[in-house]
């Protein structure tokens, strides 16, 4: 039972197709498993990281409400994840047993996405601070320490973060790959449906390298799906509801700035 | 074309006598059983070996599910009733006739003694790339070979078409849609009656389906109602040989016209398509209208709107057309049933 099927083309060559479609319920099953293993992890098991006391006059210069993400990347953030959840279940659903004409839903929303992708980077590379969300050096080293004094080993106390803590930078890296991975092939695979766009050209690339896109589409497209999964629970939990909050009103309190964040390595603005 | 080495290979035959038995039968065996009616379609199958069950169920020893019935002033048509058996069946010929004439364009009367009703709606698609053994969308790839800049595809789909171009090939179909029958389902967990225009799904739903049917699932009748009993039939099939083929395209009208209007009616075509096409917009404009020329020439046009022909089957497209219009306006040359 492999994760890759394959199938004998004209050419007698063996080619891959896509993945094995069972790998729908291990992305989902693993996606679980996280989630149990977290909020165990989170409840009984992760030691509690003391209260930090704020510098006054750092305090004093704090907005009551510190802003985090603008009005154009709250658009963005929705509008990726309403594209996304259609893509998933337009490309899940059929396979697990509910069939309606998903394909022309599925590339609609996934048209969408790429467009929202494509605005994301200009917005992000040219009005936003860019390396804000890439891990830096720093990041290294706090997570370690957060990891050894997580599991109880000694280490010194990690500095307050920047504007994302290291989980939000690493999952928008994760994410960031299998978004690309998912949307490029998929634009390349418009190319085998009839759409207003292009013509249909299946012979666009060798049944090798189509064989490779249909697998790398799949293979992101079902990891997204324990992805996902993660993202809606992370927003879901009561310590990270702040966060959430910000995505829809843009901003967060002052006392969460102060508490988890650095001034020095984040500015506070209205 | 596939290499046929006439030797099948191995397989477990089951040859139940009961549907019960057979419900059970394919419960057990579930993706793994085939389901064997007049073996028409099934052998191609087999000794192709392109298709590889690891249990064949014959349904051939099931005589309930054999027989013509009468019932509420329409019929109940048993799903291994073969084909001569409808064709000739005295009430079929006298009420519905559109469907002894659709049932008797099917084949060749050897193939029609042997042939079955329920085989021949349920029929898989008969793409040679897919009947070839290419791991086309249809048999689980990710490649239409048929909607291809070079393809072969004179027979193919000119509308509905959703990355698999294969089109439905029964005669009979479009004739049972007309008629408003409903098909007759069963499986361990009980029955279930779906509307014969329901019965056929295309590639955007299941790419890899004709047909409702789920592993589990057995036709076990067809159910033709009192509602156009008696009404005007018209069908035609197009076939490149005369003696016997599939067809290029089928069209089944049933209609019922008082004061010199259209009253109702009901108009098919198959092989145009994935899935026999019910023309519901050709309908409801030539509703009210005089049965004449120029209101059939009117449902031609709209009958094909959005056709997209591939490079070989564009002449679909006015055939369908020519097909509509005489299955309105009648010709001269075809009577009225």
């Amino acid at each position: 039972m492999g994760i890759v099927q394959f199938a004998t083309n004209p050419w007698g060559q063996s080619v891959p197709i896509h993945i094995a479609f069972y790998l729908i319920w291990v992305s989902a099953i693993a996606g679980l498993a996280f989630l149990i293993c977290h909020s165990i992890w989170v409840a009984f098991i992760a030691r509690k990281e003391a209260h930090v006391e704020f510098v006054a006059d750092v305090a004093a210069n704090v907005p009551e409400k510190v802003a985090r993400h603008s009005l154009a990347a709250r658009l963005f953030h929705w509008v990726m994840a309403a594209a996304m959840l259609a893509l998933l279940i337009t490309a899940f659903l059929p396979k697990v047993g509910d069939q309606f004409p998903w394909v022309t839903y599925h590339w609609i929303a996934g048209l969408v996405l790429t467009a929202a992708i494509v605005f994301h980077i200009i917005h992000a590379s040219f009005w936003m601070d860019f390396w804000s969300i890439w891990p830096d050096k720093i990041d290294i080293e706090d997570g370690k320490r957060r990891w050894l004094r997580a599991t109880g080993k000694t280490a010194p106390a990690p500095r307050k973060f920047a504007k994302y803590p290291m989980e939000n930078k690493m999952y928008h890296l994760i994410i960031v790959l299998a978004g690309l991975a998912a949307t490029v092939t998929g634009v390349f695979m418009m190319k085998r449906v009839r759409t207003p766009f292009f013509t249909r050209n299946p012979y666009l690339f060798s049944d090798m390298t189509w064989g490779l896109m249909y697998v790398l589409h799949g293979l992101a497209g079902v990891g997204l799906i324990a992805l996902i999964m993660v993202h809606i629970y992370f927003a879901l939990r009561p310590e990270k509801l702040v966060i959430t909050k910000s995505m829809v009103f843009g901003t967060i309190p002052r006392e969460y700035y102060l508490e988890h964040h650095d001034p020095a390595r984040w500015t506070a603005t209205k | 074309m596939a290499i046929i080495r006439d030797i099948m290979p191995a397989f477990e035959l089951y040859q139940p006598v009961t549907v019960d038995d057979t419900l059970r039968l394919l419960n057990q065996h579930g993706e793994d059983a085939w389901v064997m009616a007049g073996g028409l379609d099934t052998f191609d199958w087999l000794k192709d070996r392109i298709k590889r069950p690891k249990v064949v169920i014959d349904l051939s020893q099931v005589s309930e599910l054999r027989g013509v019935r009468e019932m509420n002033g329409g019929l109940e048509i048993g799903a291994m009733t073969t084909l001569t058996e409808v064709v000739r069946h005295p009430v079929v010929r006298e009420k519905f006739s559109i469907l002894s004439t659709g049932a008797e364009a099917a084949a060749s009367p050897q193939i029609r003694n042997q042939g079955t009703i329920g085989g021949n709606v349920s029929q898989d698609a008969r793409c040679w790339y897919y009947r070839g053994g290419w791991k086309c969308y249809r048999a689980g790839g990710n490649i239409c070979f048929a909607d291809t800049p070079t393809a072969i595809n004179r027979e193919h789909a000119i509308l509905h078409a959703d990355r698999c171009v294969a089109v439905n090939p029964s005669d009979s179909a479009p004739a049972l849609i007309a008629l408003e029958a409903q098909m007759v389902i069963r499986n361990s967990k009980g029955e279930r009656v779906v509307n014969a225009e329901d019965y056929f799904i295309g590639p955007s739903i299941d790419i890899t389906r004709m047909t409702v049917l789920r592993p589990g699932d057995l036709l076990t009748a067809i159910r033709i109602p009192a509602t156009w009993a008696g009404a005007q039939f018209y069908f035609e099939k197009v076939r490149d040989r005369q003696v016997w083929d599939f067809p290029m395209m089928n069209v089944a009208s049933a209609m019922v016209v008082t004061g010199g209007n259209i009253e109702r009616i009901r108009i098919v075509v198959n092989a145009a398509a994935a899935h026999p096409l019910r023309l519901t917009a050709v309908e409801d404009a030539v509703r009210g209208k005089p049965p004449n020329a120029a209101t059939g020439e009117m449902g031609g046009k709209i009958a094909i709107a959005g056709a997209e022909p591939l490079r070989y089957n564009g002449y679909k497209v006015p055939l369908m057309r020519n097909l509509v219009k005489r299955a309105i306006g009648g010709v001269e040359e075809v009577k009225w049933a």
